[in-house]
């Protein structure tokens, strides 16, 4: 059987997609393809199932925090990178009959966070996806059973995300009790 | 599943009966479980052929599983979250602690990232400790898979065999670093020091020991009858299912898959070792139980070349640039600049790239796969570990449908669990 000629990723979602490919990175040797988020599983089916791309494997689905000021307006942009929203959710894909990686990566806004899930496309996007929603608080449409998956079902608040208080806590006495809650939002409900 | 909140509605003794709210399961197990017609048993999270604290909710039509919900979190500890708060070089400690079984090759993932990030070059002969350490923790954590694995199965003797060479590859790493097994060894930029006089020698006393050994194993188990018929025909993956539900390392290759890191994107001179890479036939426990014994042989070939190579080389095991590695102990009495960089580093660290990568190494129990995040600063933003038990637990659902429960314990066994690499 002929293997059809790898294609250059970028210029294929590019042609197929226009738009919806917002923008594009290389570094150290990976790419980053920002895609608009309401087109994402489609997306990621396009790269699964196209000749010449055939990203096959999901790697890796990762989310990170751009809080407290390195988004949006506040972004100053002197760096490549491109920050629309707070939070980034990162697609690593893997092909391998051509042997390489392709990153995907939508952004989903600081107030209610939320996108489509791509676990129609990779199964395997199910618990990664479930793990992003319990951890880092980004809602997942349509996703197959979205509780929460590492952190107990009555926990407030999700640890990963940047503002989220990480140990160091002044121990709570009586006398400072009050002080203590002012600064801790999740700690009283 | 924790509990939710009973409804309001629900009387108390409604809630006082045994079986509890079954409502909350609605959609996640069949409707048959809800009217009471098959049966729901909880197996975990103190089962000791869980291998760790993994809960599995078992839906069961007599003794075949109809649906299985894995519950994981219990030994979710924050590391992700703790690296956020470290300069680089202090997160190796924590990475330690997720895959417990083999630390050394959670150390080199890391170490990977953080050098693609800060792209930084390894000497040729920390490559080479490198490649020892991994080998051998690939050998260390077969080995007490092996061991478990037959125990699960009723195979009481090989548990103490497997568990004796073990022993022995954690000596050397105490003699590596001072530590059995949250050794910290592997690190950005190389290795912590050379390795000792004393190593060499005992690591080619084990070389020469341990073909044997795994002969016999072999001869416990291979052909054993019991063995055979617990293990064949059981918890049968299809490729294209494994690949879908993004399983990697001996239960991806068990299913006929030939995919290997080490082979497709070589990290730490990997390419310049000849080996092969075991594959299976029918996707079921036995052959991922022969996958892991025949790279049990593969890791000696490696192991070998790799002494060689570490007899005839000589030089530096850890970057000299100084901007991201400490300079040796020994240069702290003699050089100035090398007390600045001492200072420097232990007290500061230093600044990544505000720029992500995602870097990945095979490990015994599949792809590790390291995402980083940096700030500009010497902290990170975001540092995640795509861990292999993750996915081949979120796949456990798929692999266990229609066996019997008893096969449940020979296939979480099979796909190499390790909680703590779960959780992080």
């Amino acid at each position: 059987m002929e293997i059809p000629a790898a294609r250059d990723p970028v210029q294929a979602a590019r042609d197929a997609f226009g738009d919806a490919i917002l923008h594009v990175k290389h570094f150290r040797g990976e790419t980053t393809l920002v895609v608009a988020a309401a087109r994402l599983p489609e997306l990621l089916g396009f790269f699964r199932a196209s000749p010449g791309l055939v990203y096959n494997m999901l790697s890796d689905v990762s989310a990170v925090d751009y809080y407290p000021d390195d988004f949006g307006a506040a972004y100053d942009g002197s760096q490549s990178d491109y920050r629309p929203e707070r939070y980034g959710v990162c697609y690593h894909i893997l092909s391998m009959l051509y042997n390489r990686r392709l990153r995907i990566k939508a952004f989903a806004p600081a107030d209610d966070p939320r996108l489509p899930s791509g676990t129609v496309v990779f199964p395997a996007a199910n618990w990664l996806e479930r793990e992003i929603a319990d951890m880092m608080g980004i809602a997942f449409d349509d996703h197959p059973d979205p509780r929460r998956l590492l952190m107990p079902e009555d926990w407030h608040g999700h640890p990963h995300r940047r503002d989220y208080p990480l140990g160091k806590e002044t121990v709570a006495f009586s006398f400072n009790v009050e002080e203590i809650h002012a600064h801790k939002p999740f700690a009283k409900d | 599943m924790a509990v939710a909140a009973p409804s309001q509605e629900a009387s108390l003794e409604e809630q006082r009966r045994w079986e509890g709210n079954l409502e909350q399961l609605r959609g996640l197990v069949t409707e048959r479980a809800v009217s009471g017609d098959t049966m729901l048993l909880n197996m975990g999270p103190h089962h000791p052929s869980t291998h760790g604290v993994l809960r599995l909710l078992l839906e069961l039509d007599g003794e075949q599983i109809v649906t299985c919900l894995p519950d994981i979190g219990f030994l979710h500890t924050g590391i992700e979250k703790s690296i956020e708060d470290k300069s680089y070089e202090k997160a190796v400690p924590l990475t330690d602690r997720m895959d417990y079984l083999s630390p050394m090759s959670n150390n080199m993932a890391y170490a990977a990232a953080v050098e693609k990030l800060l792209d930084l070059d390894v000497p040729e002969r920390g490559q080479i400790i490198r490649v020892v350490c991994l080998e051998l923790a690939r050998c260390a954590s077969h080995l007490v898979w092996l061991g478990t694995h037959a125990i699960d199965m009723g195979a009481m003797s090989v548990l103490l065999y497997a568990f004796r060479e073990r022993e022995r590859i954690l000596g050397m790493f105490e003699m590596l670093s001072g530590q059995r097994m949250m050794s910290s060894y592997i690190r950005p930029g190389g290795v912590w020091r050379d390795v000792p006089a004393e190593f060499l020698p005992t690591l080619k006393q084990f070389l020469a020991d341990f073909p044997y050994k795994v002969d016999d194993y072999e001869a416990l188990l291979t052909q054993n009858p019991i063995w055979k018929d617990r293990s064949q025909g059981v918890g049968v993956v299809e490729p294209d299912v494994a690949l879908a539900y993004g399983m990697t390392g001996p239960a991806l290759r068990g299913s006929g898959v030939n995919w290997d890191l080490r082979k497709a994107q070589p990290y730490s001179g990997y390419e310049t070792y000849d080996f092969n890479v075991p594959l299976g036939e029918h996707g079921d426990v036995y052959d991922r139980y022969l996958i892991r014994i025949h790279e049990f042989r593969e890791s000696l070939k490696i192991l070998q070349q790799a002494l060689a190579r570490l007899e005839r080389t000589q030089g530096p095991t850890r970057s000299e640039n100084r901007k991201y590695c400490p300079p040796l102990r020994s240069e702290l009495g003699q050089s100035m600049e090398a007390v600045i960089h001492h200072f420097k580093l232990w007290t500061y660290g230093y600044d990544a790239p505000d720029d992500e990568i995602y870097s990945a190494i095979e490990s015994p129990r599949g792809e590790i796969g390291c995402y980083i995040h940096g700030t500009g600063a010497n902290k990170p933003r975001r540092v995640h570990f795509k861990t292999p038990s993750f996915m081949h637990i979120s796949a456990l659902p798929v692999v266990s449908k229609g066996y019997l429960l008893a096969d449940m314990v020979a296939i979480i066994g099979s796909v190499d669990i390790v909680l703590g690499d779960c959780d992080r």
